[in-house]
């Protein structure tokens, strides 16, 4: 069932307002591979006997080294999270709205660090890399990979790049665990944290979707165990089930009531009476086809990551993200663990994100309070749900745009 | 700087921890900081406000006072502050119980209700004060909780709350001799300094 992807109401081209050549855009950038050959011990008690990190740089790391920020990428993004590969690309990195000139995340002071997290798939050592004691890609027998290790292995990287003490550590998500583990484990190499639409653990709903998707990518028959690529296939229906599922948590019932729906902005007062039911052709087909836009859209999305995103990978971000609970090792007080270090946080959480809704952001602000910590909490009103941390809503890149600058006069003070 | 902020002021003590409940755009909180260097926290609603306070490097957290403090641990703040904000809220009492189980002490500010203005404009013309001070009509007011000093005392006195001091003054926030004599009756804005028993 192939579907062709039909016409999203998605931002219209205009209304993107970056672009390869815009004065906010960092441009056409390199990704650039490092190598590490000291092995990793994992916390499964497996070893990684060597691997590469895929990373990409964004801004001039000053001569103190002193302005650098690590971003931490969620579910399904990478080390390209801001600019263009080649100037055909239709689109730009994953965060290219909050990282540029003169964003929130302005390159024109701090040096943005991005990079593959281990496990991934679109370039740093994974279950597509090739295993050296077999010769074959490593597939299904590339470790499970933590939240705790790969904050290790973006420590070996800070000190390759000769950087003492990341000005910022920040990611949403999968990607704000990250921060909370760079705060536990390495408490005086961070600065600043800013930690977007996460939580401290995943609740019983959050594994169960993320069972659905590994479900549903190991019992696709072209799963073969993890062996697909031995077999020159890959659990294609799987994955397009796995991410349609994963998509529609990311949406709120109000995002995709506008998103499918004729009235226009998301902004507006918009799902009153409109349910999002736009059909894709105008008519009913009366037969098991794609009727409703929403159909489709999922499809498309479903179908687009299928092709570009490792089932083996997937498996794994799931199981990090399930996995994650730093208060294990503190007598599950997780204040306990937030005990050592002096960094500030930022924390933002959305209105409609029922994936990690406020509730779970503000058990970690409670946590963070009990543990004597300095917190800055946002509760934004949006209507984009769990997606709504990569999107550029006022409020939101205002406070990290007014937080950093904080801290880059920090870091500038310190200097002098 | 406003002479109440300047009695707020002397009544922190260097570097303690304090709390401010409806802290606005953090420039209270900014200035204990620099002057007193205090480790602040203010919880606000306002977004507006709750930016100026980022801007400021002051940490604030995005919180609804009528639901209470639940997040704060007992005895996390030395002082904790509510200014302006205690006749707007739902269930000022118990938020006043909150401020001393979180705090060792608490600074309260509100609009005296008591003050003779008031009972004038009500005795005259039989209808709910309105002035430039408190510009809202009856029912679109956040002030949903009014009360007098003689009042806040006897809440205090129930609640067997210590007053450390009290004082009052102005809407030029300056204080007269004739104002503490009759705070009741000729304070605008009232101050207090409060401590469990």
């Amino acid at each position: 069932m192939a579907i062709e992807p039909t016409q999203l109401k998605e931002t219209p081209k205009s209304a993107i307002r970056s672009s390869i050549d815009a004065p906010d855009s960092v441009g056409i950038v390199t990704p650039h591979s490092y190598h590490f050959d000291e092995p990793l011990q994992l916390r499964s008690g497996k070893t990684l006997p060597s691997y590469d990190l895929m990373v990409e740089t964004y801004g001039e790391l000053n001569a103190a080294r002193s302005n650098a920020i690590l971003i931490c990428h969620a579910l399904s993004g990478d080390h390209h999270a801001a600019g263009y590969h080649s100037a055909s690309d239709s689109k730009p990195g994953w965060w290219d709205s909050a990282i540029g000139p003169g964003k929130a995340i302005d390159t024109t002071k701090f040096f943005v660090v991005a990079l593959n997290n281990l496990g991934g798939c679109a370039g740093s050592t994974g279950p597509t890399s090739i295993n050296p004691e077999t010769g074959k890609p490593y597939g299904p027998d590339f470790p499970v990979v933590t939240v705790r290790d790969w904050v290790k292995s973006q420590l070996r990287l800070m000190d390759r790049l000769g950087i003492q003490k990341w000005a910022a550590v920040i990611g949403g998500s999968l990607g704000g665990m990250q921060v909370q583990r760079w705060a536990i484990s390495y408490p005086d190499r961070v600065a600043n944290a800013v930690c977007i639409a996460s939580a401290p653990k995943l609740s019983a709903q959050n594994i169960a979707f993320n069972e659905v998707a590994r479900y549903s990518i190991t019992s696709d028959p072209n799963f073969h165990a993890g062996r697909y690529l031995e077999h020159n296939t890959y659990p294609k229906h799987g994955l397009m089930l796995a991410r349609m599922v994963g998509h529609i948590t990311y949406l709120s019932d109000s995002a995709m009531r506008a998103k499918f729906g004729n009235a226009g902005s998301l902004l507006e007062n918009t799902t009153r009476g409109n349910l999002g039911r736009d059909l894709r052709s105008g008519t009913l087909s009366f037969g098991l086809n794609v009727d409703f836009e929403v159909e489709s859209y999922l499809h498309y999305q479903g179908e687009r990551f299928s092709s570009n995103f490792d089932a083996n990978s997937y498996l794994l971000m799931t199981k990090a993200l399930d996995y994650f609970d730093p208060s294990v090792d503190y007598g599950n007080d997780l204040s306990k663990a937030f005990a050592e270090g002096d960094c500030k946080f930022l924390l933002v959480s959305f209105s409609t994100d029922w994936r990690f809704p406020p509730e779970r952001s503000r058990e970690l602000v409670e946590t963070l309070l009990k543990a004597g910590r300095e917190v800055t909490y946002l509760e934004v009103e949006a209507d984009q749900g769990h997606d709504a941390f990569l999107m550029p809503i006022p409020r939101y890149s205002n406070a990290m745009r007014g937080f950093l600058d904080n801290a880059y006069k920090e870091l500038v003070t310190d200097a002098s | 700087m406003r002479p109440d902020q300047e009695i707020i002021q002397r009544w922190i003590e260097p570097d303690s921890r304090v709390l401010d409940l409806g802290c606005g755009d953090g420039s209270l909180l900014a200035n204990l900081k620099q002057t007193k260097g205090v480790k602040g926290t203010g919880l606000e609603i306002d977004g507006n406000k709750i930016q100026s306070c980022v801007e400021r490097g002051i940490n604030v957290i995005e919180q609804n006072l009528d639901a209470g403090l639940w997040n704060f641990q007992s005895d996390s703040f030395d002082t904790v502050l509510l200014a302006q904000t205690l006749q707007a809220l739902s269930h000022p009492d118990q938020l006043i119980d909150e401020m001393l189980r979180v705090g060792r002490r608490g600074i309260v500010t509100f609009p005296n209700f008591g003050n003779w203005k008031s009972r004038l404009y009500l005795s005259s013309k039989g209808r709910m004060p309105v002035s430039k001070f408190m510009p809202h009509a009856w029912y679109d007011t956040p002030n949903i909780h009014f009360c007098t000093v003689r009042d806040f005392d006897a809440l205090c006195e129930e609640k067997n709350i210590q007053i450390l001091e009290r004082t009052v003054v102005d809407l030029k926030h300056e204080g007269s001799l004739s104002m503490r004599l009759l705070p009741n009756l000729l304070g605008e804005i009232a101050i207090y300094h409060i401590a469990r028993s």
